[in-house]
């Protein structure tokens, strides 16, 4: 078997099931979850913001509830790709359509996007990329809130703000995370792979029964 | 939206270059919240994007979403910014004081001075020309920024599998009612078309040779030339002169501190 | 590896032994498949669905994915080496129009694959000039993609394909997507291509007339993935005639076992009739104006006409989805059953009973994660009893044979089940008129038709049936009354 390809085949990347290695539709199929999820965003910016400004602007920190479908881009990339790099790269990417499409954060959204999709990386590479169930997913999703609140204390300035709302905002921002992204986005992915989309992922082949 | 106005200076720069510049331009204004070098910026920036061609219609029509988002994060610092000073009016963790009053007029203004210049020098970016630059300029790996800009054109399609999608909701008898539901069913089934789609796309990619590990050619030259490095020292410049003022006039407020 | 063919020197093709499973399922796809083809030969592989003909293009060309996504067995060489170490010696076009458009721009498009391959840039833009003009598209290289027709699409793809000069030409059903003026097209720029390159040539297809006249030999897979026949076209056509049919091939000189068209009786009562109307997606962009038609109640309308004409946009403005720009469209008082006579007024819940559209793409219809839940939307839309609903989603997954897919996941189906389903969707409510968008897309001989079929049968028991389609032998089958929407103006007396 392979007898022939096998000498073509890097030797520095072992044939094994579950190679680490991108493949083009790893990056086409993330960059289009990456875009769909811009898209999304740019719906949120509207109606999630005004949800989150009336809530910013009257109550203390409750704003963050809304703020988990910004953190869907890192959980869906991460377990429907389960690659290196993907929880950011889609985040990533979602955050870049957004900015450029236009909205009120600016340049800021990439920071945003980039320090988001690092929190929920940092959970699937924990788990070493081997584990792809509604715990890690939901972790996942509470480390990129986590990390969107750390951001923010800086690039909002909210460090400028009292200890009791940055406590609060923290609470609601990381529950948001781990609910609107994680078990969303798990629930996402798992309606996904039973519509037969995912039949060239990993994360497709566990659940197809047909033969 | 106005698609087709263009901008002197801004419209000969890469786009690799307008990103860095916006870079350049807004990060060291996200170090300090205070009002003067917000203000600065933010003046220095209309008179120069005036300058370039952007008139007030214009401004309006790309910048409305940051137009409404500036007062509303004002108003929550105002309500919750670090107290100091006399306090006018309490209510359970809502105090408004002096200092909460000077970080809301701060934080309103750099949400300006920060938001708008992205907006605005995106106005006109060719997505094609964006994906030439970071491969070929900022020397990103070609893999993904092509494919990332392939999948960024499925969007197109997208609008039309929507528009398709809604209709289609009325003629099953559920048009009516339940939009949270009618939403999420819709964007669920986009989700299946776009992943569907992106495999073909990228079987369709593969199959001209992409994604090799052979080192590929570009039919369209990336440029720089004197516009970029006059674009990114206006950017250095602005920036430098609004933080300069804020230390000068001693309001220079680090968020850290 | 990645070396650069020179210029198109034909490829040769050799599979000792080769098989391929895809990552979990049990069924190898193709199995121990033997098979040479010599430089410049012309194949057309047939086949029916899952017999792996597609696979095999896909591995041919370098690109059926590597362990994660299969297991392969044997050798597949093309000259003598692994198709993924010499890209470019062997390019694909694939089914879909819309996912193989890579870039914005016309000449970006077809250079694409000569940048992958690290042709220089002043010989990517004369390949890329030399292949559209090869393919018959005369357009300025800074056209936008998104703007071409479907048949422009594939031949824009096919393009891209030529500027690699590849001594392998692979097509995957490339015709499948479009309407008979684009199955030319593309035909006519392949022809044109072989006949200068001499290139190797191997398509799949179930339309077997389109190729038949290009291709030296005919090799034919058989269910289980092996190779079952092979040889001269003709020969192999006439010896395995049983077996296409069965596979659900079209092939040529058989006409599919349907009954004609019968005319609509003079004194038919008319059902939904469109007076005076301009008809467009957005209410700034009238597509057509001044049209007028009517629908014989229980008889069959087809509705025909060039791309563009603004069918689909008629049959929409028809089903009471779109607003007419101008004129109105009148349901007759049996129809409307004491409702406003115009649809477009009428509540979504309350066309569903009256008016049923099915769309093109069977998936922008689908709202639920099972076939049984798919069919219970439209009564529970209109609050119908359980007995009732289980009742009628029994009776429609029977008369469809989909009882055995009650429990699938809809967009798992296949194409020719999809659509069955969708036509199920619009008859569990039992409307009195149907209308569909190009039913018989891509579909082959066998869903062809069951479909037909079972749309002869609704007219029979009383459904007004309006369809846009292009598809002759549908017209053939179905055209009661014919309207051509390329005609100057389509008016009522055409319906005589």
């Amino acid at each position: 078997m392979h007898t022939a390809a096998s000498e073509t085949s890097s030797p520095s990347t072992p044939r094994t099931s579950r190679d680490l290695r991108w493949r083009v539709v790893d990056i086409v199929v993330a960059s289009v979850i990456g875009v769909a999820t811009g898209l999304l965003f740019l719906f949120w910016n509207n109606v999630g913001y005004a949800w989150f400004s009336a809530a910013d602007a009257l109550t203390p920190g409750l704003g963050g509830v809304a703020v988990g479908i910004w953190l869907i881009g890192g959980v869906l990339g991460g377990l429907i790709i389960r690659k290196p790099g993907a929880a950011l790269f889609v985040e990533l990417l979602a955050a870049i359509v957004s900015a450029l499409v236009g909205n009120q954060w600016g340049i800021e959204t990439i920071y945003s996007g980039l320090a988001q999709g690092l929190g929920a990386e940092l959970v699937f590479a924990i788990f070493a990329y081997r584990r792809f169930g509604l715990v890690p997913a939901m972790l996942a999703g509470a480390a990129a809130g986590a990390a969107a609140w750390t951001l923010e204390l800086f690039v909002s300035g909210n460090l400028a703000k009292s200890a009791e709302f940055l406590g609060l905002y923290f609470t609601t921002v990381v529950i948001s995370g781990a609910v609107l992204a994680g078990l969303l986005g798990w629930l996402i992915v798992r309606g996904l792979a039973a519509t037969g989309a995912l039949s060239r992922f990993a994360a497709g082949q566990d659940v197809a029964q047909r033969v | 939206m106005i698609a087709t106005q263009r901008l002197h200076l801004v419209d000969r720069v890469n786009p690799v270059s307008r990103l860095a510049a916006a870079m350049l331009l807004t990060t060291p204004l996200l170090l300090t919240v205070d009002w003067v070098s917000a203000a600065v910026a933010l003046g220095v920036q209309l008179v120069l994007f005036a300058m370039a061609g952007v008139t007030p219609r214009v401004l309006i029509a790309r910048g409305w979403p940051i137009l409404i988002a500036a007062p509303i994060a004002g108003l929550s610092m105002l309500l919750y910014g670090q107290p100091e000073g006399t306090e006018y009016w309490s209510f359970w963790l809502a105090r408004i004081t002096d200092g909460s009053i000077e970080l809301a007029v701060a934080v309103t203004v750099r949400v300006l001075a920060i938001g708008l210049p992205a907006v605005l020098l995106f106005m006109n970016v060719d997505p094609t020309e964006l994906a030439d630059g970071l491969a070929q300029i900022a020397k990103l790996p070609s893999r993904f920024v092509l494919g990332a800009l392939a999948g960024a054109r499925l969007v197109g399609l997208f609008m039309e599998d929507w528009r398709a999608m809604a209709l289609s909701r009325r003629a099953r008898g559920i048009g009516d009612h339940g939009v949270v539901r009618r939403f999420a069913t819709m964007a669920f089934a986009l989700l299946v078309l776009a992943i569907r789609r992106g495999s073909k796309l990228a079987t369709a990619m593969e199959a001209r040779g992409f994604g090799s590990d052979h080192p590929r050619t570009w039919a369209r030259e990336s440029r720089v030339g004197w516009p970029d490095a006059l674009l990114l020292c206006i950017a250095v410049a602005i920036a430098v002169l609004a933080i300069s003022c804020a230390v000068w006039a001693g309001t220079f407020h680090a968020v850290w501190a | 590896m990645g070396r650069v063919s020179e210029t198109t020197r034909p490829a040769r093709v050799e599979a000792r032994g080769w098989g391929w499973r895809h990552a979990g399922r049990k069924r190898t796809a193709l199995d121990r498949i033997d098979l040479v083809v010599s430089p410049g030969e012309r194949v057309l592989l047939l086949g029916p669905s899952g017999s792996g003909k597609s696979t095999l293009l896909h591995a041919l060309a370098g690109v059926h994915g590597g362990a994660e996504e299969g297991e392969e067995f044997g050798s597949l060489l093309i000259d003598g080496e692994w198709p993924g170490a010499v890209r470019g010696r062997a390019s694909l076009v694939l089914q879909d129009p819309d996912s193989q458009v890579i870039l914005a721009r016309v000449g970006d498009d077809v250079a694409f694959g000569c940048e992958n391959l690290g042709i220089p840039r002043d010989e990517i833009w004369p390949r890329a000039r030399r292949a559209l003009d090869e393919v018959g598209l005369d357009l300025p290289l800074d056209h936008s993609t998104s703007a071409l027709s479907g048949g422009q699409k594939q031949r824009l793809a096919l393009a891209g394909a030529l500027a690699m000069g590849p001594g392998l030409l692979l097509l995957d059903e490339p015709t499948a997507n479009l309407d008979p003026a684009g199955v030319h097209e593309v035909r006519q720029a392949v022809a044109r291509t072989l006949d200068r390159t001499g290139a190797t040539f191997v398509v799949v297809e179930h339309r077997v007339d389109v190729w038949i006249d290009l291709v030296t030999r005919v090799v034919v897979l058989g269910r289980d993935g092996r190779l079952i026949a092979d040889g001269e076209p003709q020969e192999v056509i006439s010896t395995q005639r049983d077996t296409l049919l069965a596979a659900g091939v079209w092939v040529p000189g058989v006409p599919p076992a349907v009954s004609a068209a019968r005319p609509v009786p003079a004194a038919s009562v008319v059902d939904l009739e469109g007076i005076g109307l301009a008809i467009g997606r957005r209410s700034d962009a009238v597509v057509r104006s001044d049209l007028s038609l009517a629908l014989p109640r229980a008889a069959s309308t087809v509705l025909t006409g060039p791309n563009g004409a603004g069918k689909s946009t008629l049959a929409l403005t028809m089903g009471g989805l779109l607003p007419p720009l101008g004129g109105r469209v009148r349901a007759s008082e049996a129809l409307a059953r004491g409702l406003k006579t115009d649809p477009i007024r009428w509540r979504s819940r309350e066309l569903l009973s009256r008016i049923g559209t099915v769309f093109q793409e069977p998936e922008h219809q689908f709202v639920a994660s099972t076939v049984h839940r798919e069919l219970e939307v439209a009564p529970r839309a209109l609050g119908l009893d359980a007995a009732t609903t289980a009742r009628r989603t029994r009776e429609v997954l029977e008369r469809l044979g989909l009882d055995r897919l009650a429990e699938a996941n809809p967009f798992t189906l296949s194409g020719g089940e999809q659509r069955r389903l969708t036509v199920g969707c619009a008859l569990v409510s039992q409307p009195g008129v149907v209308i569909l968008d190009e039913p018989t897309f891509g579909q082959d001989r066998l869903t062809w038709i069951e479909l037909v079929t079972l749309l002869r049968g609704l007219v029979d028991e009383g459904t007004t049936l309006l369809s846009v389609s292009h598809d002759a032998a549908y017209l053939d089958a179905l055209g009661d009354q014919h309207l051509d929407l390329g005609s100057d103006a389509l008016r009522m007396e055409a319906a005589a």
